[in-house]
C-alpha cells in the first residue's frame, strides 16, 4: 500500500510546500515534485498536510454506556476530525482501574482499527477518590496517562500522594481541577447570564481552588501536573505564575472555551451544559492569551458523547458534555488561526506534537522514516456544523449549527486512508 | 397584542404586551367579582401540571379557567406516569393528545416550561420554573400596583428578601424596569445573585435605607432550607436584619403598600401585624391573580381577546 499526497503544503516546524510519499505505514519521501508511482494520490494543492492530531481527553463511554459511544464510533468521528491518536478517560463502567481493564480498551481501540485508542487509568480505585489504583500495573498494560476526569480528587492528602506516587513511576497525572464543595449542584457560570436564566451557579472559584491546590502540591513534590480543561481566566494566570517558577505543570483547554460563552445557556441549550462550564467574554480573551503566550500547552476536545434522550431533558437534569472531536480543528482553525492570534505551527503544536509529548507517544514530525499518521485539511471549505451528521454516536454538539471554516479533507493512520 | 403560543416569562414580553394583558384582566377582574361565569373558553381544556408543590396557584389557575367555562385536567404528578419515570417531553405529547389547550407549568427547574412549550401544540403557561420566572405571579403583582397607583411609571419598588432563589423577583424585575418603574432589591449578598444589578435595579443591603421614599415594599418567601445551606446565620438574625417592620416602613411615602407573594413566614419576612394592617394588599393580591389568569388564559386560547 502506497500513498502520494500532492502539491500540499507542510506545516511541520515551518511551512514549506512538498509532496508526501507513504509506503508500509511510514514517510517514505518527502519532496518537490515527487516522481513515484502510488496506489493512492491525494491531492493536496491548496491544503494543508499535518501531522496527525492527538486529542489527550476524550470519553469513549466503552464500556458501559455503549448507548452514548463505543470506542468503534468515537475512534471513527476522530479520524473524521483529524485525530490520529486519542487517549480515553476511564469514567466508563467499570472504570478503567485495573490492567485487565486497560488491556481492554487498547483491544478494542486495535480492533475498531481507525484511530490509535490509548487508554487513560484512574488515579484512585473506582475513581472514589479513596485510594490509589495500580499505576505501575497499568502503565505496564498501556495507559498513558492517570485522571479521575469528572470527579475531582477532593482530598488533598490523597492527591498529593497520587503526584509523588506517580512521580516513581513518571507517569503523568491529568487532573480536574474543582473543589466541589463550591460548585455544589450548580448547571452554569455563576455570573449574569445563570442569573437572568435563573440557573444555579458554579463559581469559578470552584474551579482556581482546584488548580492552586494542585499546583502547590506538585510544586512542593517536584511532580509533573497536567490540568484538564483550564477555562477561566484566574486558572491560566496561577498556571502562567506557576510555570514562571518553574513548576512542572503543563495545562490544556478545549475549542468551547474560546470560541464559545455562557450566552449559549440564555436559551436553555443542553448542550452547551458543560463541565467546567462555558464562562465569559474575558474569560475567552484571556484564554486565546494563554494560548498564545505558551500558558497553555494543549488543546484537546473533552469529547463528552451523550445520547438525545439524556439531553432532551430539564436543564438542570441534563448530563454535562458536548461532543468534539469531528468539529475540533475547524472551531480552533476558525476562531484561533483565521482571527491572526495563532499560527497554524502552533497550533499543530498545540493539537498534535505537545499532547503526543505529555503522553510518552510518538511525536508525528512530516519527515522520511516517520509513521504516516497525517491529515490533510483545507482551510478554504466552509461548511455549516449540522449534529444530526456527527459520525459520533453523541449528537450533543454545542457548534450545531455554526459556520465553520476550514475541513479536515483526509486522515491516514498508519499509512492507511481511515477518512 | 399578544400573538404568542405560550407565556413562558415575562423577560421576552414587551411594555406593551404586558400592558395588554393588565388591560384584559380589569374587564376579566369584573365579571369575577360579579361571580359570572365567562364561556370564552367554552370547550377547551386547561391542564395543571405541577412539579412542585403550590395549592395557591393552582387553584388560583383552575378557578381562573373554569371562570371562563374551560374543563380542567390536575395531573397529580406525584401519583401520574411521572412518577415511572416519563419525561417532561413525553408527559406533555400525552396531555396534547387528550386534547389539552392549554398546559399550566410548575417545575423546580428553569427553563422546564420552554423545553414544553418546544415539544407541545397547547398554549404553555409557565406556572413558575425554578429560579427563572413566575410571569403571572408577576402580572398580578403589576395589576395590583396599576390599581392603587393607576400607573407603574416612576414608581418606586422595593423587593426584600431572596433575589438569588426568587422568580417572582426575576419577573417583576424585568416587567417593572420595561414598564418605567424604579426597582430596589435589598438581601444579604449571599441572598443576591451574581450581577443582578445589569437586570435593571438598585442593589442594597440595608433595609431601612432602601425602603425610604418607596411607594411599593415587597417581602419575598425565604425557604427556611437556606439556612441549613450556610446562607445565613439563623432565622431569628435574618428578621432582626431584613423583615419589614412598621418601623422601617416609616420613610416609605405616605400611601405605600405592602406586597408578599404568599405563604408569608410572619415575623421573618413582614412583621406579623404590617401582614394585616392597612397598608397590607396581601389578599387583594390573591383575588388579582385570579384575574389576570383568565386574562392571559382568554388572550392565548380564548380568540375573543
Amino acid at each position: 500500500m502506497s500513498i502520494l499526497i500532492k502539491n500540499g503544503k507542510i506545516i511541520d516546524g515551518n511551512e514549506f510546500n512538498a509532496d508526501v510519499y507513504i509506503e508500509n505505514g511510514r514517510i517514505n519521501k518527502v519532496g518537490e515534485n515527487l516522481n513515484v508511482i502510488a496506489d493512492e494520490v491525494i491531492d493536496a494543492r491548496g491544503k494543508f498536510i499535518l501531522p496527525g492530531l492527538v486529542d489527550m481527553h476524550c470519553h469513549l463511554r466503552e464500556p458501559g454506556f455503549e448507548n452514548k459511544e463505543t470506542i468503534a464510533s468515537g475512534s471513527y468521528a476522530a479520524v473524521c476530525g483529524g485525530y490520529t491518536s486519542i487517549a480515553c478517560m476511564p469514567n466508563t463502567n467499570p472504570v478503567i482501574d485495573s490492567p485487565a481493564m486497560a488491556r481492554y480498551v487498547a483491544m478494542r481501540g486495535r480492533e475498531a482499527d481507525y484511530a490509535r485508542v490509548y487508554p487513560i487509568g484512574c488515579i484512585t480505585k473506582g475513581q472514589k477518590g479513596e485510594e490509589l489504583a495500580e499505576m505501575g500495573k497499568m502503565k505496564e498494560a498501556g495507559i498513558v496517562a492517570v485522571s479521575d476526569d469528572g470527579r475531582p480528587v477532593m482530598n488533598s492528602g490523597i492527591m498529593r500522594n497520587a503526584l509523588e506516587y506517580a512521580k516513581t513511576l513518571n507517569i503523568l497525572i491529568v487532573d480536574h481541577a474543582e473543589d466541589s464543595t463550591v460548585s455544589g449542584d450548580g448547571v452554569v457560570n455563576e455570573g449574569v447570564n445563570a442569573t437572568i436564566a435563573g440557573l444555579r451557579g458554579i463559581n469559578r472559584a470552584a474551579e482556581e481552588i482546584g488548580t492552586a491546590r494542585d499546583i502547590v502540591l506538585a510544586e512542593s513534590l517536584d511532580a509533573r501536573l497536567h490540568v484538564c480543561h483550564v477555562s477561566t481566566a484566574g486558572s491560566v494566570q496561577l498556571i502562567r505564575e506557576a510555570k514562571a517558577r518553574g513548576v512542572k505543570v503543563t495545562c490544556e483547554t478545549c475549542p468551547h472555551y474560546f470560541s464559545a460563552t455562557d450566552e449559549e445557556i440564555l436559551s436553555y441549550n443542553t448542550n452547551a451544559k458543560i463541565n467546567p462550564p462555558l464562562r465569559e467574554p474575558s474569560d475567552v480573551e484571556a484564554i486565546i492569551e494563554g494560548l498564545k503566550d505558551g500558558t497553555i500547552d494543549v488543546i484537546a476536545t473533552d469529547h463528552a458523547p451523550h445520547t438525545m434522550g439524556e439531553k432532551n431533558r430539564e436543564f438542570d437534569l441534563a448530563p454535562f458534555g458536548s461532543v468534539g472531536l469531528e468539529t475540533a480543528l475547524s472551531v480552533a482553525y476558525t476562531y484561533l488561526v483565521e482571527t491572526g492570534d495563532i499560527d497554524m505551527v502552533s497550533l499543530v503544536s498545540l493539537m498534535s506534537q505537545t499532547p503526543a509529548k505529555l503522553l510518552g507517544l510518538p511525536v508525528v514530525r512530516v519527515k522520511p522514516g516517520m509513521m504516516a499518521d497525517l491529515v490533510v485539511f483545507d482551510p478554504d471549505a466552509e461548511w455549516t456544523v449540522k449534529a444530526s451528521e456527527l459520525k459520533s454516536k453523541g449528537k450533543n454538539c454545542v457548534f450545531d449549527g455554526w459556520h465553520l471554516k476550514g475541513k479536515v479533507q483526509n486522515t491516514v493512520v498508519g499509512g492507511v486512508i481511515k477518512y | 397584542m399578544l400573538r404568542k403560543k405560550d407565556l413562558l416569562g415575562l423577560k421576552d414580553l414587551t411594555a406593551e404586551e404586558i400592558e395588554y394583558v393588565l388591560d384584559h384582566a380589569v374587564e376579566m377582574k369584573e365579571a369575577l367579582l360579579s361571580r359570572q361565569t365567562l364561556d370564552n373558553l367554552r370547550g377547551k381544556c386547561v391542564s395543571t401540571l405541577f412539579y412542585e408543590n403550590s395549592t395557591r396557584t393552582q387553584n388560583s389557575f383552575l378557578t381562573a379557567a373554569e371562570s371562563l367555562g374551560a374543563r380542567t385536567l390536575t395531573i397529580n404528578v406525584a401519583t401520574s406516569s411521572v412518577k415511572k419515570g416519563e419525561s417532561l417531553v413525553d408527559t406533555g405529547k400525552t396531555l396534547d393528545a387528550l386534547m389539552t389547550d392549554v398546559i399550566v407549568i410548575r417545575h423546580s427547574m428553569a427553563g422546564a416550561p420552554q423545553l414544553l412549550a418546544k415539544h407541545v401544540k397547547s398554549a404553555v403557561i409557565n406556572a413558575g420554573d425554578g429560579m427563572n420566572e413566575h410571569p403571572t405571579q408577576s402580572l398580578l403583582d403589576l395589576f395590583t400596583m396599576r390599581e392603587k397607583f393607576g400607573t407603574l411609571k416612576d414608581l418606586k419598588v422595593v423587593l426584600v428578601g431572596d433575589i438569588k432563589h426568587s422568580r417572582v423577583a426575576r419577573s417583576n424585575l424585568w416587567a417593572l424596569g420595561k414598564l418605567g418603574a424604579e426597582t430596589v432589591v435589598v438581601a444579604p449578598h449571599t441572598l443576591l445573585p451574581k450581577g443582578v444589578e445589569e437586570l435593571g435595579c438598585e442593589v442594597s443591603t440595608d433595609v431601612e435605607s432602601a425602603i425610604a421614599g418607596a411607594n411599593v415594599v415587597m417581602g419575598l418567601r425565604l425557604q427556611l432550607e437556606r439556612q441549613k445551606a450556610g446562607l445565613f446565620p439563623s432565622t431569628s438574625e435574618y428578621a432582626e436584619l431584613f423583615a419589614i417592620t412598621r418601623d422601617k416602613l416609616e420613610s416609605a411615602c405616605p400611601g405605600a403598600i405592602v406586597m408578599h407573594p404568599g405563604p408569608v413566614n410572619r415575623g421573618i419576612e413582614i412583621g406579623s401585624g404590617l401582614v394585616d394592617g392597612a397598608s397590607s394588599v396581601i389578599e387583594e393580591q390573591v383575588t388579582n391573580g385570579v384575574a389576570v389568569r383568565m386574562a392571559v388564559m382568554d388572550i392565548l386560547v380564548g380568540g375573543n381577546a
